[in-house]
């Protein structure tokens, strides 16, 4: 189905007025609201919410320091992150030749070799092409520990998880592209335009070598055009399912030809390229890939479609394929809001991050630990809320891959489902497993290598008066979950009592134990 | 028959029909309890029930690495074979001569494995690959998972599961119609091992893994006894919670429960020792695991394990040496898996297939091994199997750049086990007109 093309002018913000549309009800009209919460209702449980959706979760005193600031220093602070120091990745931080095409000289030799049938010249180019591929899966294995380091070590916890989003969003996986380094590179790119404008972000990634060679336009050339990255550049990057037509993909995909990299570099083989006029979503012109992009700006479904992507990911659930008149009144209201604030903002993401991180909606009671923790968000934020030792980066890395959730290695260009699918029997155990490694030294089995048997004193995570036998089960369970159900504050305090009822480090470190392998520990 | 209402679905229904260890079950909660009574009705019935295979069971044995298929199953009788491998060769003294094969015998380490042949219990496909060849482990081993050469999409048994049990069966563009309508619920998998094989995970069902039934279980239990009830009594409220609340809340203390059961029923089931002895390596362990859960009754169709270390580019052995040692301790595995079945009568109900993701060059390289090739032969076992020696070896002669032309596409092995044991639509699953290549024994 083809589209009529929009009016030029993006569509006007909604009046900043806090009388919705008559045909919401009374209650919709307050859980729809993108109005800034009352600054006296930013405490505890919603900066503690905050510090978890827009981050990783933090200790009990960075939540303290959130409910001191008050809501709106803490959104400025967490948001504006670039004002906060921590270093960027150095260029030279891993080898970029491992993966290098040979040179032309080599080239020439093994045709040649291959020519005269030179089985051992062959077999020795096939084994240097394999020791490279083995050097560069341990270069892969050191960029993982190194992004997981920074993502437990970070001042700006928004920036690496704005950097994991786009992960997810531009899926791109090594194993496909076998290249370290671009791999590395795309990461940089990401972070660079993690909270930056999405348009400009939607610019570079087509440009970006990783991308070019996953979606296969490292081939694309005038008169045989590839498809894939058309299509994924419409249906997975900007505007959705339904929101274009194949002919759109047809035309796209002549417009992204001549779209290459040579080394680590973007190049535009102006030769290869098709110069011709094509029709795209309405326009029709001499379109190039960045004119093509252009045209995907231009249209209201792909704010649309950023913005239910985000907020999925920072608020709640939101299936993308769900039809608008599907969901409920409320979320579909600030859905629109939403998608207008990234529209009438040219799609810079900084306004549209505090705005929804202000909102009342945001910080509503049935949203408040009831998102399923992303395995990065559970191992991550237990080492930054608990603040235990991190142990040993491989090990984490490798149940991180058990849970579902191995970076840098999404499972394909969809990148990862998220939510429930997180969750089943078999990772379950893996999830309470690396919490008993964690608080405890409990070595997953299988292990040989020495992990660090670091201590970790979980008394020091207690305030005086919170070490007293009456009070510590609820303790423990506000700084795991967040709050206190009946049944597990009942079952803490009869082990406890059963436990002699000291409040020693063996004790506490069993309730610690049996509170984050709770069902409710999985949620934030 | 008790046909349960949707609405009085419990948990103890879930548990009967065996969709315990189908972990997505509990990830789609709404077609659990909307499609109860259908469920229920179709897994009392269990054989007879249209769309429900009867309880056939398939093995798979992946030989990850690259397993070597010209010293697997030796050609020979070809001058060249030993010509491209001066160093490395089986003598044609050593290989173990099969009936029906001219010139074609297995590797001397094998005999196991050629007594099941001599037994009628085995099946050697010659020559399976596929187009274009990709010589990339990780890619090559994601064809042979999705059975598409781009290597994308979901698993070829996800694909049957959900086929089976939801009543779809496209790729990534597919989409589920109307879960809540599905016929049947179809029993899924189990995969020993690190993490679920790509092979496994389908849309819907997703399969159960685990490296050890040690790993499927709380750890922190061994920190101290006591926690053991404490940590029970929190993971099993699921019992007291109404299933048709659907938040994420109570979707996790069902997965909680779902997780505790399965780990109960897997680790009672292997907990039992085997009639057999079984080899004493880490394929004969989970080999004698699968036998275990198989005798313990559980609903599962199909099981999973690895044989790892065939990536042989130095030293690699000829009738003695590493590569030997690995098809020894495969040959024997299956074997003492089939000695198992037999005394619990279950071996007609099982077939097992092996595979690798590619064999390797016909040429040996210059450190006495070989490098990343082609084509390869495959193993069908089992009393219900074409068994001999199907297709012919690949040329020795007419190579690909130093690599064997594969002679049947890998994808006609998979409709065949689909359509002929599995009963289900080859089309559907594989999305694609594969010739489906007799699998199954003549009746």
């Amino acid at each position: 189905m083809r589209h009529q093309p929009e009016t030029q002018t993006p569509p006007a913000p909604p009046p900043p007025s806090p009388s919705p549309s008559p045909s919401e009800d009374a209650e919709d009209r307050v859980s729809a609201s993108l109005q800034p919460l009352k600054p006296a209702n930013f405490r505890h449980e919603q900066a503690r919410h905050l510090l978890w959706r827009a981050g990783f979760g933090g200790s009990q005193a960075q939540v303290m320091t959130l409910v001191e600031w008050g809501l709106e220093k803490s959104v400025e602070h967490i948001v504006g992150y670039d004002n906060v120091e921590f270093e960027s990745p150095a260029a030279d931080l891993f080898d970029k030749d491992i993966m290098h095409p040979p040179s032309e000289e080599e080239r020439k030799m093994y045709q040649s070799a291959r020519r005269a049938g030179n089985e051992e010249l062959l077999a020795q180019a096939r084994l240097e092409r394999e020791r490279r591929e083995r050097l560069d899966r341990s270069q892969m294995a050191e960029v993982q520990k190194w992004w997981l380091r920074r993502m437990i070590e970070t001042p700006r916890p928004l920036e690496e998880k704005l950097t994991i989003f786009w992960h997810g969003h531009f899926a791109t996986s090594f194993r496909t592209i076998e290249n370290s380094y671009h791999m590395y590179l795309q990461n940089q790119l990401l972070r660079r335009h993690a909270s930056g404008n999405f348009g400009e972000l939607l610019l570079a990634i087509i440009r970006d070598p990783a991308m070019i060679a996953y979606l296969d336009n490292n081939d694309s050339r005038k008169g045989r055009p590839n498809e894939n990255l058309a299509r994924e550049l419409m249906e997975l990057f900007s505007l959705g399912v339904g929101n274009y037509s194949e002919d759109d993909i047809k035309e796209g995909a002549r417009a992204l030809t001549g779209y290459t990299f040579v080394d680590d570099a973007f190049v535009f083989q102006k030769q290869n390229h098709d110069n011709g006029v094509k029709n795209i979503l309405g326009k029709s012109g001499g379109f190039d890939g960045d004119g093509f992009v252009r045209i995907i700006l231009e249209k209201r479904a792909c704010a649309a479609f950023i913005a239910r992507k985000l907020y999925s990911f920072f608020v709640a659930d939101v299936p993308l394929t769900a039809k608008d008149a599907d969901l409920e009144p409320a979320q579909r209201a600030v859905l629109r809001r939403l998608a207008a604030t990234l529209t009438s903002g040219r799609y810079e993401l900084k306004p549209f991050l505090k705005k929804l991180f202000l909102s009342e909606h945001f910080y509503e009671p049935r949203f408040i630990n009831q998102q399923v923790k992303s395995p990065i968000q559970l191992v991550v934020g237990a080492i930054r809320s608990l603040n235990t030792p991190e142990r040993d980066l491989s090990i984490l890395n490798d149940a991180l891959d058990r849970m579902g959730q191995r970076i840098f290695f999404p499972p394909s260009v969809k990148g990862w489902d998220g939510g429930r699918s997180w969750i089943n029997t078999s990772t379950y155990f893996v999830r309470q497993n690396i919490m008993a490694f964690l608080i405890a030294a409990k070595m997953p089995r299988g292990y040989d290598a020495l992990a660090n048997e670091q201590p970790f004193d979980p008394l020091d995570l207690l305030e005086p008066q919170d070490k007293h036998r009456t009070t510590v089960v609820d303790a423990v369970l506000r700084i795991t979950l967040g709050h206190a159900p009946v049944h597990a504050k009942e079952t803490l305090e009869s082990f406890l009592a059963a436990s002699d009822g000291d409040v020693n480090k063996a004790n506490v470190t069993a309730l610690f134990l049996l509170a984050t392998a709770m069902p409710e520990y999985q949620l934030c | 028959m008790n046909l349960v209402q949707s609405s009085a679905y419990t948990r103890r229904e879930f548990l009967r029909t065996g969709l315990i260890l189908a972990s997505a079950a509990t990830t789609i909660p709404s077609f659990v309890s909307s499609s109860a009574a259908a469920m229920t009705a179709a897994m009392n019935g269990l054989t007879s029930a249209p769309g429900i295979p009867d309880d056939r069971i398939l093995v798979i044995v992946q030989l990850s690495g690259g397993n070597d298929g010209l010293n697997t199953v030796v050609p020979y009788g070809m001058p060249e074979y030993y010509k491209a491998r001066a160093g490395i060769a089986i003598p044609q003294k050593d290989a173990l001569k099969l009936s029906g094969g001219d010139g074609i015998g297995l590797h001397p380490q094998m005999t196991a494995l050629k007594d099941l042949y001599d037994n009628d219990m085995a099946g050697i496909i010659q020559g399976v690959g596929y187009p274009n060849p990709n010589r990339s482990h990780f890619k090559s081993m994601d064809i042979w998972h999705t059975a598409d050469t781009t290597a994308t999409g979901d698993g070829w048994l996800g694909k049957y599961f959900d086929a089976e049990c939801c009543g779809f069966g496209k790729g990534e563009s597919g989409t589920i119609e109307n879960p809540s309508s599905a016929p049947s619920a179809g029993p899924p998998g189990i995969a020993i091992g690190r993490s679920a094989p790509l092979a496994m995970e389908g849309r819907q069902i997703k399969p159960v893994s685990f490296e050890s039934e040690e790993l499927f279980r709380w750890s922190g239990q061994d920190i101290s006894k006591s926690l053991k009830e404490p940590y029970e009594s929190l993971n099993t409220r699921a019992q007291s919670h109404p299933a048709e609340s659907d938040t994420n809340a109570s979707f996790l203390m069902r997965t909680a429960l779902d997780a505790q059961v399965s780990s109960d029923l897997i680790r009672k089931a292997v907990a039992q020792r085997p009639a057999t002895a079984f080899p004493q390596n880490e394929l004969g362990r989970q080999l004698s695991m699968v036998a275990a859960m198989i005798r313990a009754g559980l609903k599962t169709r199909v099981y999973y394990v690895n044989h790892g270390g065939f990536d042989t580019h130095s030293g690699q052995g000829g009738s003695q040496g590493r590569h030997g040692q690995l098809l020894k301790q495969l040959a024997d595995s299956v074997k003492a898996f089939y000695t198992e079945l037999k005394a619990q009568d279950n071996a007609a109900r099982v077939m097992t297939m092996s595979f690798s993701e590619f064999g390797r060059r016909v040429g040996q390289n210059a450190s006495q091994g070989t490098d990343h090739g082609t084509a390869a032969p495959m193993f069908l076992f089992g009393p219900m199997v074409r068994t001999g020696i199907i297709g012919d070896h690949p040329s020795l002669r007419d190579l690909d750049e130093g690599d064997l032309k594969h002679k049947i596409d890998f994808r006609s092995v998979y409709a065949g086990i689909l359509e002929g044991w599995l009963k289900a639509d080859s089309k559907v699953i594989l999305e694609g007109n594969y010739r489906p290549l007799p699998v199954m024994k003549k009746a």
